[in-house]
């Protein structure tokens, strides 16, 4: 018996190593979740003379969409977005991140607009409000303002079908 | 004409050299406090990275935050606290102690002692499996004619 104890710790850490392999360092879990999303007030990007203020979702399940024109991994979503703007079963609002409203602009004529609307956040203040990182950064908030998830990097197909869009139709059913 | 051009390569970089953006306090002792707590921040971009020496611009962005918050007079430790709020325990380089973090912390210490009763168990066994044992005046004798063969006797 005491001949397979080497063994049987190889194997074990084996499993640890491979399972370890598997992970995504990047995917930090985010402690805002269940928590109320960070209240922010900024200018739109089409007419920065307007200010939108996340109080006025109060009541809505929306998605917060954190992109920039400067981001590689925003062209892969983008048309997953634009594919699910079409669908029309919740709001995406856009926040472009550290980025400048001639830039966001050309880029969303360019590759076609599916937000409802877009702010803009050209210091990065309100995204380290939201613990944002790694960009494309995307928010589920439910009807009172709590965030529910969040996807950190571009969302791929697999997680908008399992994920994202079962947890907005319960939200929305509540 | 050709050499006037490599020269105008060659000056290049001199030329293409940009200035760098701001990124220090006017106070040397507010931005000396800064660096010891950025020390101990992980960058979430460069995660092997501190806070303090990254060049992301998160980095940049977060440095720049703490200096605020600094000025607004919160504690090193408020500072701490709000930046765990928004990126989770990660961001310290010194995790701290809770229940998902106690093999981490504990672990090598269980390994260490599962190491010392493994070994005492084996000695013990040893001890009791195999006595010492005694070589017979024969075997002595043919071990001395062996150990002391004259040295030339062995090639």
């Amino acid at each position: 018996m005491m001949r397979f104890w080497p063994f049987v710790v190889f194997v074990v850490l084996a499993i640890f190593l491979y399972v370890g392999l598997s992970l995504n360092p990047h995917e930090v879990p985010s402690p805002l979740i269940g928590k109320p999303a960070p209240a922010f007030n900024l200018p739109q990007l089409h007419d920065p003379t307007k200010q939108f203020s996340s109080q006025d979702m109060k009541g809505k399940v929306w998605l917060l969409n954190v992109w920039a024109s400067w981001c590689v991994s925003c062209r892969e979503e983008h048309p997953l977005l634009l594919a699910l703007s079409r669908r029309n079963i919740v709001p995406i609002y856009g926040l472009d991140y550290k980025d400048t409203q001639v830039e966001g602009e050309r880029w969303l004529r360019n590759g076609g607009d599916p937000y409802t609307l877009v702010i803009t956040d050209a210091d990065g203040r309100v995204g380290i409000d939201y613990g944002v990182y790694g960009v494309p950064e995307t928010y589920v908030i439910d009807k009172q303002g709590i965030i529910r998830y969040k996807a950190i990097g571009a969302i791929t197909h697999e997680n908008l079908q399992t994920k994202i869009l079962p947890l907005i139709a319960e939200l929305q059913a509540k | 004409m050709k050499y006037l051009l490599m020269l105008l390569i060659c000056l290049l970089p001199t030329f293409s050299y940009a200035g760098q953006a701001k990124d220090l306090a006017d106070d040397p002792v507010l931005e000396q406090r800064m660096v010891k707590l950025a020390e101990n921040l992980r960058c979430l971009v460069c995660q092997n990275e501190s806070l303090a020496s990254s060049r992301s611009d998160l980095a940049k962005d977060l440095r720049q935050e703490v200096r605020d918050k600094m000025n607004q007079g919160m504690t090193d430790q408020q500072i701490i606290d709000f930046l765990v709020s928004k990126y989770g325990d990660f961001v310290l380089f010194d995790p701290p102690v809770k229940s998902y973090t106690l093999l981490l912390w504990y672990g090598p210490f269980a390994l260490l002692l599962i190491g010392l009763v493994g070994l005492v168990l084996q000695m013990r066994k040893r001890k009791n499996a195999a006595p010492e044992s005694q070589l017979s005046a024969e075997e002595m004798q043919r071990a001395s004619a062996l150990l002391n063969q004259p040295k030339d006797s062995q090639t």
